[in-house]
């Protein structure tokens, strides 16, 4: 099975490039302190100094004279960090009430269904400025509020493989030895229910990403970190002076992204799942 | 169940979601850090303590919480979605008086991108496992994976600062006096980039999806059917392979409608357009907390209304539906 996943997962190019950009920006997160000598906030040099032009500055400085390369490489941490915690505390929840509303049904599916819909139903993105803007920006506040506008599918994806698999004859059997529904639901359904999970996990994680440098873009950043959207939103002011300030932390966020969603849909290749897309 | 039921149905649950939403509201003033008057007034008001005391009795805070609750949405209700301290104007005024400018953005753009989405998947099915088909799904990707705001940006950049086609911020000329068929015009001119950066992001949703489900319907036996009866490759096409990859395309579409509204918010500041987006990035840095919630209320207000619209429209296509 797993030399079958990884033949199937390096059939689809896209999947395997979008490993390889990954590994660089979860290298670059990483080695930031190392790779370059200074804080992603000091003024190091004159401002708008373009990209190329000065050896220390390889894609140039901002209005206030901070090193763009810098800041990428910090901001990869912080979008790395929140894409994997928030997305982390989504699958939970949503695992969570999918499995406890897809295995007992009745009324405690439609209770918890009707839950999940009300929150589907809330706009996700002014859902989340509310929720950080009121208590004040931070990684916390910001990881919360991903992980509270993005849990609604994941339960709806997990009651469906529940609802289908409690079905199953091995559930049957694992009931009539006298297992507790617990332990049903933890090692006997939710291993069989993994790779969906996996795939939306991964794209999750994109999604989690392009929400927070959204919300950093606006200003409900953590005040205390560099991050990609409060680089672009910085930029703004002086778009007509120093295109690069914008564009190279724009083109981190969409390759980070673009290459979650490749690699997502090589995991559904590799594990022979698809998620329906209306589920994202 | 008749198309009446159906829709009576629908607004009964609109309201509960509505009621819900109020309640989180309400929730969330009451979690904030720090006394909820000082929440309302925002921090320009917190200083002005007959303005607070004014807001205590106005929406009874010395009361128990469950009175606090019953009065702050027998106020929504009625209307009052609070006051602006910063703007010294009642919420409601100050969004309604947005709402056109959303309504023209979000509206054109969910046009755009739903039809523009739709053709784009129905022409790269037909060239499936082609050059085109394979340009097509990875220029969805790309633009899935955009962030809209960055695209904002580079669409200012090139198409207003570089190549000054389109004025780069603001819904009119300024001081230009335009009326009848020029001012038309002028609005319109400030419309093509926030609309395209917006539908953009849409339009790639609703291509691969389209794509997806046009392949799945013409696989089906009834569509073999439909062919060896002999009717035109054409009628086979848009009278039974569309209308039924349609409809999780509308599904779609409903759903993204409100989150439209959401993202319409980082297109509106980006390009400076008088909506209620840009309002709620006006609250947001003025720490003006009353009208922030009063607009998130008004959103998801949006948002419940785009839904049972669409699923109005989804009758119409699936005359089958006629709801649980």
């Amino acid at each position: 099975m797993n030399s079958g996943f990884l033949r199937r997962f390096r059939r689809n190019y896209g999947a395997v490039a979008g490993v390889f950009v990954l590994l660089l920006v979860g290298c670059g997160a990483l080695a930031a302190p190392w790779l370059c000598s200074h804080d992603p906030w000091a003024l190091v040099q004159l401002p708008f100094v373009p990209p190329g032009t000065h050896a220390d500055l390889l894609l140039g400085s901002d209005a206030l004279g901070r090193d763009v390369a810098s800041g990428l490489l910090y901001g990869a941490r912080v979008s790395v960090l929140i894409g994997l915690v928030a997305t982390t505390m989504a699958l939970l929840l949503g695992v969570g009430l999918g499995a406890v509303a897809g295995y007992y049904g009745g009324w405690v599916d439609t209770l918890l269904m009707r839950f999940t819909e009300l929150f589907q139903a809330i706009p996700g993105f002014a859902f989340a400025i509310v929720l950080v803007a009121i208590f004040q920006p931070s990684v916390q506040s910001i990881v919360c509020a991903i992980a509270l506008v993005s849990w609604p599918p994941v339960a709806r994806l997990v009651r469906g493989e529940f609802l289908s698999l409690r079905e199953r004859e091995f559930v049957a059997a694992a009931q009539l030895s006298g297992l507790s529904s617990i332990r049903i639901i933890f090692t006997h359904i939710l291993p069989n229910a993994v790779p969906p999970i996996v795939v939306m996990g991964s794209m999750m994680v994109a999604s989690s990403i392009l929400l927070e440098s959204a919300l950093s873009f606006l200003g409900l950043g953590d005040p205390e970190l560099m991050s990609w959207g409060y680089m672009v939103g910085a930029a703004r002011t002086a778009l007509r002076q120093a295109w690069w300030v914008a564009v190279f932390p724009g083109l981190a966020i969409m390759l980070t992204v673009l290459s979650l969603n490749l690699v997502g849909e090589g995991l559904a290749d590799g594990l022979n799942t698809r998620i329906d897309g209306r589920m994202r | 169940m008749n198309k009446l039921g159906f829709l009576a149905r629908r607004l009964q649950q609109g309201a509960t979601m509505l009621l819900v939403i109020a309640v989180i509201n309400f929730i969330l003033i009451r979690m904030a850090p720090g006394d909820p008057a000082m929440v309302m007034a925002g921090e320009a008001g917190a200083g002005d303590e007959q303005f607070l005391q004014q807001l205590r009795e106005r929406f009874d805070l010395d009361r128990p919480l469950p009175a606090q609750l019953g009065s702050y949405i027998g106020h929504l209700l009625r209307g009052d979605l609070g006051i602006s301290y910063r703007q010294q104007a009642p919420v409601l005024d100050l969004i309604l008086e947005r709402l056109p400018a959303t309504l023209l953005l979000t509206g054109s753009a969910f046009v755009l991108s739903l039809a523009s989405g739709v053709a784009i998947g129905v022409w790269a099915s037909s060239k499936v496992g082609t050059w085109k088909d394979s340009a097509v799904s990875f220029l969805a990707t790309l633009f899935y994976a955009t962030p809209l705001y960055w695209l904002a940006l580079l669409a200012v950049l090139v198409f207003a600062l570089w190549l000054p086609w389109f004025p780069p911020l603001g819904y009119q000329s300024v001081g230009m006096g335009y009326s009848g068929m020029a001012h038309v015009l002028d609005v319109a001119h400030h419309l093509v980039l926030p609309t395209l950066v917006l539908a953009m992001f849409y339009m790639a949703i609703y291509a691969r999806m389209t794509r997806a489900a046009m392949l799945e319907v013409a696989g089906q036996d009834f569509v073999k059917t439909a062919r060896a009866k002999g009717l035109t490759p054409g009628r086979v096409l848009r009278a039974h392979v569309l209308r039924n990859a349609l409809m999780p395309v509308v599904t779609m579409a409903g759903l993204q409608a409100g989150a439209m509204v959401g993202g319409a918010v980082l297109i509106e500041t980006v390009f400076a357009w008088p909506g209620i987006g840009r309002l709620l990035f006006e609250a947001l840095a003025q720490r003006d907390y009353s009208l922030l919630l009063g607009t998130f209320l008004f959103t998801a207000a949006l948002a419940v209304i785009f839904n049972i619209v669409t699923d109005l429209v989804y009758t119409l296509v699936d005359p089958r539906i006629e709801m649980p």
